[in-house]
């Protein structure tokens, strides 16, 4: 894990054609809904800047979604592309811990 | 349970009742669950919460028009589906008829990085979609507690938890939440304290190399519930509980009076034999000709029209018919008729309570007019001895309350006191007939007397018993000098 972490981090110049497919599941416009939302703008800005692609997928108006990427917990951030896919579920406020699970940044020894 | 059986006590049921349809679980509920509320179903793993979950949601969408969703949290829709096919239920047909919704909900931990807050909206969002799709009215739950397994923030899982079952009953939802029993908790987690209204403890005990499923209402707020274990069944129709303690004792007697089979035995039972609806005991040593009095009284049932069933817990139905015919009974033209159903099986094949949660099924099944047990004495080998006094009181209260005379044979040792009964139940045996070899100048005779029979005038002699080709006979006495001698 640590190893693929590394691996992704060093890779990152390689990664920079790829374009990063991102869905940001919500239910409604709620406070969380919105600081998820615009926690991960300024993460993608800052270290995908132009080449990522954010849909927001609000539930409320397509209930039938939530199942095909098991959404359980909202906001639910699933990163499609690149694979493997990744889930990161919360509002997104702590942005190490959104490095980590986006595989932008390798997990500490102490977290993993 | 003679109330429910019977439908002599009209009960007002202070709340509203969604009947399960499982066999026996709403009359020991006294109608169901309740209406609209979230009832939690805990035990070990194996106890038989998820085929109960499932049977409720398949009963109410076939027999009360009532659609249920099925979240699941362990198994996936194709699970689950090929789990229960044993049972007879096609999960795939109903929700292809939109009748059963199924959604497996995966949570994997490894996938997952949690950061902030966050809710289980996405849970709620699912689960009202299907409700909606369907219009369902049943929800289960099956089993929520994974959750926690599957996300770290255990305080917002309980928050939202508990969100979740208010708003279940906001929604109207008859529910089944199913919990795995916790170490000193009925559920790990402790969802019975967001589950107020009813818990239903299943158990899966195996003592002695035999198992047996029991259930308990731990709770059932605003309603009256039997508060002893029941045990249950599952078998290829689904689950079946055995509504059965002690029955009480309400039952309505009869005054019609049925033939014996044996024209010397109904003579000494004030001529004209047992009363209906009475339990009969029939006790004597190995030999003595019980099986035939009982396989006697069974074809005189369906002779007259009736259904008997026979339980025989020593001999196959081949070697039954075959030995009976010996004494010129033909038991097969009943069989064919299906007048006369023989259930054999070996006592010790399951424990006590297993055999009575089968007679009951097979009673309920049938509905005959007339059960033989032959004989009741080997039960006492498939438990202990009070326990199986206290399952033959429950049978026979059970048989009096649907008016079913029941004839037991018992086995005694001849050097035994033979009045006396191995099991203690001849305090509710309403008559009693014995049959003894009687030594006398070097030959043994067969003799019958009756030692007890409530409720009518009956012969007190010592009468000569054999078994002929063409029957059992009775002669006058034992040791007359002419009768009897061959």
């Amino acid at each position: 894990m640590n190893d693929q972490a590394m691996n992704d981090q060093e890779s990152q110049p390689n990664a920079a054609d790829e374009l990063w497919e991102l869905r940001l599941y919500v239910a409604g416009q709620t406070a969380k809904s919105l600081a998820a939302f615009a926690n991960l703008k300024t993460v993608c800005e800052e270290h995908l800047a132009g080449k990522y692609n954010i849909e927001v997928v609000d539930l409320l108006v397509n209930p039938q979604l939530a199942r095909g990427d098991q959404i359980v917990a909202i906001p639910t951030l699933v990163r499609k592309l690149p694979e493997p896919m990744r889930k990161i579920i919360g509002d997104l406020s702590n942005t190490e811990r959104v490095l980590v699970g986006l595989q932008l940044r390798p997990k500490k020894t102490s977290q993993a | 349970m003679s109330s429910a059986k019977s439908g002599l006590t009209a009960d007002k049921p202070p709340l509203a009742k969604a009947p399960t349809g499982i066999q026996g679980l709403d009359e020991v509920t006294g109608g169901g669950l309740p209406k609209g509320r979230p009832t939690l179903v805990c035990g070990g793993p194996g106890c038989g919460k998820t085929l109960l979950a499932i049977e409720f949601l398949v009963r109410g969408a076939t027999e009360y028009d009532e659609p249920g969703v099925l979240m699941a949290f362990e198994e996936t829709a194709e699970d689950l589906a090929r789990n229960v096919r044993s049972l007879g239920f096609d999960l795939e047909d109903l929700v292809e008829r939109n009748k059963l919704a199924i959604d497996y909900v995966h949570v994997e931990r490894s996938e997952i990085e949690e950061t902030g807050e966050y809710d289980l909206e996405g849970l709620f969002v699912r689960l009202g979609h299907a409700i909606d799709t369907i219009g369902a009215r049943r929800v289960v739950l099956d089993t929520i507690e994974v959750l926690f397994g599957g996300l770290s923030d255990a305080g917002i899982l309980r928050s939202e938890i508990r969100r979740l079952f208010r708003w279940l009953k906001d929604k109207g939802m008859t529910a089944i939440i199913t919990g795995e029993r916790g170490q000193g908790t009925l559920s790990r987690h402790g969802l019975e304290e967001y589950v107020s209204d009813c818990v239903i403890l299943l158990d899966h005990r195996v003592t002695e190399q035999v198992s047996t499923r029991r259930l308990r209402i731990v709770k059932y707020r605003g309603s009256t519930h039997g508060a002893n274990e029941f045990p249950f069944l599952i078998d290829e129709n689904g689950l079946s509980v055995v509504p059965i303690t002690s029955a009480g004792m309400e039952h309505s007697v009869s005054n019609e009076r049925v033939a014996t089979g044996v024209a010397g035995l109904d003579e000494m039972l004030g001529g004209k034999g047992f009363f209906r609806g009475s339990s009969v005991l029939v006790s004597g040593a190995a030999g003595a000709g019980k099986t035939s009095i009982a396989a006697q009284f069974a074809s005189a049932a369906c002779e007259r029209g009736e259904r008997c069933l026979l339980f025989s817990f020593e001999e196959s139905q081949n070697q039954l018919v075959r030995n009976l015919r010996s004494i010129g009974l033909d038991l097969e033209r009943w069989i064919k008729k299906d007048l006369l159903r023989i259930h054999a099986v070996r006592p010790t094949h399951y424990g006590l309570e297993m055999h009575l949660a089968q007679i009951h099924r097979l009673v309920v099944a049938f509905r005959p007019q007339a059960v033989v047990v032959d004989p009741i004495s080997n039960f006492i080998s498939a438990g202990t001895q009070s326990d199986a006094g206290s399952m033959l009181v429950r049978l026979i209260d059970f048989l009096k309350s649907q008016a079913i005379t029941g004839l037991f044979t018992n086995l005694t040792h001849s050097d035994a006191n033979l009045e006396q009964t191995d099991v203690g139940i001849s305090s509710i045996i309403d008559a009693w007939l014995l049959l003894r070899d009687i030594e006398r100048d070097g030959e043994r005779r067969g003799a019958v007397y009756v030692l007890k029979s409530r409720g009518m005038p009956h012969s007190k002699r010592v009468r000569g018993f054999r078994l002929t080709d063409h029957g059992i006979e009775l002669t006058p006495e034992a040791f007359s000098t002419e009768a009897g001698r061959t």
